[in-house]
């Protein structure tokens, strides 16, 4: 299936200004409809959604599918509600409304058992939609000197169901050319956060963050334009330096925090790291292109990923892991959010709060909820604990 | 239950009775010696193999159940709310919290501290579980990763190229676990041990089929609810022992002579119910009550599916080739055991006839996740596949203050009141 790209899905970026630009990047990712989701379509192209956490993109981009993050909304959950329980995160409901309510039509979901609800959810989503809906087992057991055989496999199976849906077959010459796209994405983004690191006043948590999740819903080469006619306006960007606290942003591994709640947090701190969608940014280096771009990608997500509350590697214990983007970035302080009745989330806010304050490193704590929609309150406490630390 | 002349009747839950208290003393003593225990879950336990090691066995999910049926899990879980969980977490997890917090102690007697934990990914919350472990006590944690089905239906068949390359993936971790064991242990691994174990888990995982199955008979012959959690505690507990074996042997003959003498497990069977989700354990006896005052009786669960660690497959370790079979039989089972809570609406549409099945209950509950979140879901598949009353419930299998009798009440009620007006319904046409 050849890829239905001949134009822009989201031509509107271009534009006189950084700050013009952003503003329509944020509208875009505001925007519960999708409607880049909806051009790609109305081109005939298949959308393959993939839930949070990490998904190898490059098999369906080589298949010439649209990739699409499903990440919930900011949205009621008119119809998902009755399909769950009580006691869930709200992203499940979200995520499922966008499918019921064909805000966004898929030709196939994939999701990974990140944690005991969202492991439900192909069955809810199977259920309920007419295409395939499959369970993507990435290895949870990274530490065996078995699992990137293993993953090398099911990414081979999962290849033979993303070529029945594109009708087409994905050959290794087009996972190598997607991989060789995808690195430069990853470059892309990498180049990004150092900028926040250096020089964050540069961009705010809520700026990147936008321009980060347009990764989910764009195809990548556009992807990759627009960061790339970004980046240079934001490095050279005239803005006045204030010094505000550095600090890191953690808990946005899967439901994703406001973006007001985001732009609050940044007016009053420098966020020089945070684990937003992390998925995007889960293989932290270039993908070797080798002769099985299969292996390669199984090998990159086992020996060269990311970490989040829903990976358990021995390698990366959690409180090491804290200490260590603290010490890489220059923070003083850490933002500790948790998604309400996020079960891994709230879990990781014990060994976060104690590994911090057994080294004396300030925090602030919050729970949100993708749809919440006052922040007055927490931003007056954040400004509060801002001011203990600068002033007291 | 009062036993008969036979002495049959009566001894399974007398039987279980002793040997969980047997667990508890040997656990306590282990305890006191500072042997170090094997940590595992229902979903997955390996204890076939761990037993060649002379691990004491745990499991923290019986654990904190325990304190719950005994009515003290609030005391647990607000001491690891103290620590700093949340409430919105699995009240397991935090009740084993409190444990290792009390160095082990128990309603039962004193927990041993772990030597390793094996955690399967049945259910995510064992492996944050474990890492719990991992930050307090400093031992290993070993991961088991079984990939489980990859849609409805969407599973590997035995013998093809996709189970193969899962087994191999499954066999070498366990070949990685026999490794950890051995050095945490001090012992070398004995390969006929582990076949001798793994023949008294063929012998119990037969029995626990028919012991379902027996429960066609009318009336039926336990209760699935709270008979069933009783034989699922031996099953988990005694898995791959000669104990567990005879247990279930002896106990398989007093179902099947309660079947063949239409000897019923309450006085007067009105309804056949089958119960999807976990017990509420902090009223365990009155949940049960609810349904059983009506003549309710659950004749089926898939918590006997999931909770058994998937016992209820037809499969049978071949002990010519022990390790390659274990690993098959892992694989099948643990897989089994995610298909019975994410994907079991045709399992349940199929077992409504020959159970006789009046009515459908779906308890899910806040502590787990794992189990609740596809319910309400489930419930409606389910009704779509057959015409066939059900009630949904909430509450939670430790923490009592989410849990509302006189609500729970109200809904079994008229839930029973919409069966008999159903059973009524024929008779006033006519």
């Amino acid at each position: 299936m050849s890829r239905p790209l001949t134009a822009e899905l989201f031509p509107q970026w271009h534009a006189d200004g950084v700050d013009e630009i952003l503003a329509r990047c944020r509208e875009l990712v505001e925007d519960p409809d999708f409607p880049t989701v909806k051009r790609w379509r109305e081109r005939g192209g298949r959308v393959v959604g993939h839930f949070q956490v990490y998904f190898p993109e490059e098999i369906a981009h080589a298949a010439g599918l649209l990739p699409f993050k499903v990440r919930g909304a900011p949205l009621e959950p008119a119809q998902a509600d009755s399909h769950f329980g009580s006691y869930l995160c709200s992203i499940l409901k979200s995520s499922l409304e966008l499918a019921l309510s064909k805000r966004v039509e898929l030709d196939l979901f994939v999701t990974h058992p990140i944690c005991d609800a969202a492991r439900n959810l192909a069955g809810v989503w199977g259920r309920n939609c007419g295409y395939p809906c499959r369970i993507l087992y990435l290895p949870q057991n990274p530490n065996s000197a078995f699992a990137v055989d293993y993953l090398r496999d099911e990414y081979q199976r999962l290849t033979r169901v993303v070529e029945e849906v594109a009708g087409a077959p994905v050959t290794a010459e087009a996972l190598r050319g997607s991989i060789g796209v995808f690195n430069a994405n990853r470059a892309l983004l990498r180049r990004l956060y150092a900028l926040r690191r250096a020089e964050p006043w540069r961009v705010s948590v809520d700026e990147a963050y936008v321009l980060v999740a347009l990764a989910g819903m764009l195809p990548r080469e556009e992807h990759n334009a627009l960061l790339s006619a970004v980046l240079p306006l934001l490095e050279r960007r005239a803005v006045h330096r204030r010094d505000k606290v550095r600090v890191i942003l953690e808990g946005g591994f899967c439901e994703q925090p406001p973006l007001d709640l985001l732009r609050a947090i940044g007016r009053s701190c420098d966020v020089v790291d945070d684990d937003l969608l992390v998925g995007l940014r889960w293989l932290v280096a270039d993908v070797p292109v080798g002769d099985d771009p299969w292996r390669a990608l199984a090998h990159a997500y086992v020996e060269g990923s990311a970490h989040s509350p829903v990976q358990h590697d021995l390698r990366k214990p959690k409180e090491r892991m804290l200490v260590e983007r603290l010490e890489r970035c220059g923070a003083e302080a850490a933002i500790l959010l948790a998604a309400k009745m996020c079960e891994p989330g709230l879990e990781e806010l014990v060994v976060h709060t104690r590994t911090l304050d057994g080294r004396g490193v300030p925090y602030f704590v919050s729970e949100f909820e993708e749809n919440m929609t006052s922040f007055d309150g927490l931003e007056i406490q954040l400004e509060t604990f801002v001011e203990n630390l600068l002033f007291v | 239950m009062t036993a008969t002349a036979s002495g049959i009747v009566g001894r399974g839950g007398e039987a279980a009775g002793q040997l969980f208290r047997s667990w508890f003393d040997g656990l306590t003593a282990a305890a006191e010696e500072k042997r170090g225990a094997a940590y595992v879950f229902v979903m997955g336990s390996v204890t076939e193999l761990l037993r060649c090691f002379d691990f004491p066995i745990v499991f923290p999910e019986i654990n904190s159940l325990q304190t719950a049926v005994r009515h003290v899990a609030h005391e647990y879980l607000n001491e690891a709310e103290n620590y700093g969980y949340s409430p919105d977490i699995c009240g397991y997890v935090k009740a084993d919290v409190a444990v290792q917090l009390r160095r082990g102690a128990h309603p039962m007697g004193r927990i041993p501290k772990p030597a390793l934990a094996v955690c399967t990914n049945a259910c995510n919350t064992y492996i944050k579980w474990g890492e719990i472990w991992e930050r307090m006590h400093g031992m290993p944690m070993f991961t088991l990763d079984i990939p489980g089905s990859r849609g409805a239906g969407v599973t590997s068949a035995p013998g093809s190229e996709d189970f193969e390359r899962e087994r191999a993936y499954v066999a070498g971790q366990l070949g990685e676990l026999i490794t950890l064991c051995e050095r945490v242990s001090g012992r070398a691994f004995d390969i006929d041990r582990l076949r001798e174990h793994l023949g008294h888990a063929n012998t119990m995982q037969a029995a626990w089929r028919e012991l379902i199955d027996c429960n066609r008979s009318r009336p039926a012959v336990f209760n699935a609810l709270s008979d069933g959690t009783i034989y699922l505690g031996v099953a988990n507990g005694f898995r791959g022992t000669a104990e567990g074996a005879a247990f279930f042997r002896d106990l398989l003959e007093e179902l099947c002579y309660k079947a063949a003498n239409g000897i019923g497990t309450v006085t007067k069977e009105q309804w056949r119910l089958a119960f999807v989700g976990v017990p509420c354990y902090p009223i365990f006896r009155r949940f049960a009550e609810l349904f059983t005052h009506w003549g309710g009786v659950f004749v089926n669960s898939t918590y006997l599916w999931f909770a058994s660690g998937g016992s209820h497959v037809d499969f049978q370790y071949d002990l010519e080739r022990p390790l390659e079979s274990l690993a098959a039989g892992v694989l099948r089972t643990v897989r089994a055991a995610m298909d019975s809570m994410f994907f079991q609406a045709p399992s349940l549409a199929e077992m409504i006839d020959p159970f006789g099945i009046d009515g459908v209950v779906f308890h899910p509950i806040k502590s787990c996740r794992t189990v609740s979140t596809g319910l309400a879901d489930t419930r409606r598949a389910l009704m779509a596949l057959r015409d066939i009353p059900s009630l949904f419930i909430e509450s939670d299998l430790m923490d009592r203050r989410v849990v509302s009798e006189a609500q729970l009440k109200n809904r079994a009620d008229a839930f029973f009141e919409g069966l008999a007006a159903r059973r009524a319904q024929p008779a006033l046409a006519r």
